[in-house]
Parts: C-alpha cells; sequence; structure tokens
C-alpha cells in the first residue's frame, strides 16, 4: 500500500484519484498532518496495531504539513533503520532551491513538484507509480498486504 | 512516460563492469528522447576517482558531476556498496540521486543499498527488450521528473 501525507484535498484526490485509474491493486492510506503520518509509522496511538498500519511500500510527502511538516518527518523516517527501506518521495509545489537541498540532506528518494496543471499531474502520479511500484525494489516488496 | 523538456543533454554515470550489460545500457540511452551522455567506468575505484575528480578524472570537462548514478553491486577493486557509502558520506556528491542497477535480489544486497542511502534498486531483467524499458522508464523518472538539486532551475 501507499501512504499519501497530504493536506491538500484537492492534491489528495488527485493523486487517489489517478492511482484508481491505473488499475493499481495498490490500497492508498491518507493522512492529513505530519504528525498522523509519523503516528502511522511508528505505530503509535490509533495505529497501535500493526495490523491496521501495514508498512507501506512508498511514501508521497507533501512538504508545508501542519502540526509537523515534511521536512521533519522525513528527517525522522530515515533515521529509523527499520523504515529507511520504505522510499519517500516528496511530492510538493515547492520550488525552493533550500527545499530542495534539506530534503537531499534528509535523503528523501526523490522529489518531484506537482504539476499545475491536471492533466500533467495525472501523468506525472502515472510514471510514478509505474517507477516506485513497477520497476524499484523497495524493503517492503514481500508485504502481502503490498 | 512523457517527456519534460530538458535545457541541456544530461550526464549519466554508469558504474558497471559487466561490458553486456554497459552495451545495452548505452543503446537504450542512447535512444532515449531525453538528450543525455553516459559516462561509464568498470569498477568501484574508478568511480570514485571520477566523482571526486580525482587521477584520470581530474579535468572537470572530463568528469562533469552526473544528474544520476547507475551503480551495480559487484563490481572489482571497490564494491557497489562501498562506492554507495562514500557518496552518501560526501558533503559534494550525497545530493546526486544515486540508482543501484544490478542482477541481485538478495534481501540483504536491498536491505544494506537502503541504510546507505540509495535513492532507488532496479533488478536488471534477463529479457532485452524487458531492460530496454526499464532504461526508458528510467531515464524520463529521474532525467525528467524528479528535480535535480544543482539545476540552475532551482532557487538558491
Amino acid at each position: 500500500m501507499i501512504l499519501l501525507v497530504e493536506d491538500n484535498l484537492d492534491h489528495a484526490e488527485i493523486v487517489m484519484r489517478s492511482f484508481k485509474a491505473q488499475q493499481s491493486a495498490h490500497a492508498i492510506h491518507h493522512v492529513t498532518d505530519g504528525e498522523s503520518a509519523l503516528d502511522y509509522l511508528l505505530r503509535r496511538g490509533e495505529y497501535n496495531d500493526p495490523q491496521k498500519s501495514p508498512k507501506p511500500r512508498l511514501i508521497l510527502l507533501d512538504l508545508r504539513l501542519p502540526k509537523v511538516d515534511g521536512l521533519e518527518v522525513l528527517k525522522e523516517i530515515k533515521q529509523i533503520e527499520d523504515l529507511r527501506g520504505i522510499p519517500v518521495v516528496v511530492l510538493t509545489s515547492s520550488q525552493a532551491g533550500n527545499d530542495v537541498k534539506m530534503a537531499c540532506d534528509y535523503h528523501a528518494n526523490s522529489y518531484v513538484v506537482k504539476p499545475l496543471e491536471f492533466r500533467k499531474f495525472t501523468e506525472l502520479i502515472g510514471d510514478l507509480g509505474s517507477y516506485w511500484l513497477g520497476w524499484n525494489v523497495s524493503s517492503v516488496d514481500d508485504d502481502t498486504s503490498g | 512516460m512523457k517527456m519534460k523538456v530538458k535545457s541541456r543533454p544530461l550526464d549519466i554515470l554508469l558504474v558497471e563492469d559487466n561490458e553486456d550489460h554497459a552495451e545495452i545500457v548505452r543503446r537504450s540511452f542512447s535512444g532515449h528522447q531525453v538528450a543525455n551522455t553516459i559516462h561509464h567506468v568498470a569498477d568501484g575505484q574508478a568511480a570514485l576517482d571520477y566523482l571526486l575528480r580525482q587521477g584520470e578524472y581530474a579535468d572537470p570537462k572530463k568528469s562533469p558531476r552526473p544528474d544520476v548514478i547507475l551503480l551495480d553491486l559487484r563490481l572489482p577493486k571497490l564494491d557497489g556498496l562501498g562506492v554507495l557509502h562514500e557518496i552518501k558520506q560526501a558533503r559534494e556528491l550525497h545530493k546526486i540521486p544515486v540508482v543501484v542497477l544490478t542482477s541481485s535480489k538478495d534481501d540483504a544486497d536491498v536491505s544494506n543499498a537502503y541504510d546507505s542511502y540509495a535513492n532507488s534498486y532496479l533488478v536488471k531483467p534477463l529479457d532485452f527488450q524487458k531492460f530496454t524499458d526499464l532504461m526508458r522508464d528510467l531515464g524520463f523518472y529521474w532525467l525528467g521528473w524528479n528535480v535535480n538539486p544543482f539545476d540552475e532551475g532551482v532557487s538558491h
């Protein structure tokens, strides 16, 4: 499955619809702030039960998020060996040099800018899905909840 | 995958000791819609020499910083994980995406690669057509969609 960390509901909708359109078999779990993302991955609070919070095969991470911001979430995830094998693709509206630099410093697997145009956004999600879920091998690949 | 227009040909460092595989990669990228130049080295030490501009690679014109590194794991002199580790520790190199491209499906290799912050891990398809398809998609993704932290277009 895919963990989508995105506070903009319109963008989240585009992402989810694009994945569905690819007839992708992957479930998407959507959270709207950084703290929930960490709760999910660290299995805290409501995500305590591992059955309810299977490890994702891919994390799509926005940067400007409520509660805990995206760069902080990224930094925390990549410090944990158990989670380091999950590709994190930063998916953001920001093209600011500093954001790209920090994301790289914190070892984001990839950094992609959300296209403004709907069709291009869908194209991006299509290519992103084929690459990260089709070709790329993650450490979570044998997880049947994929 | 669709093309995103780039203003300059992009540089790929291919670290691969198997000449047949290197040839497939070269051929796939020579036809690619995203203009590119492949710089090929055949062992781990040469990869580091290239990236650190040492020895025969001292001239930056001969060793432009790559936009992406394709890295095999089983290499002579210094193996792929060793090269990866060095790259991701180096202040001036760690931002370059490293795509492990290997025949190994070993869980230990996958795990070790990600532990050393490999950006991506790909298993070389046995089928020639599939290998070419992979190179095509790889090119579009890393040279097209992924943001290069060194790009002039990115404001600093």
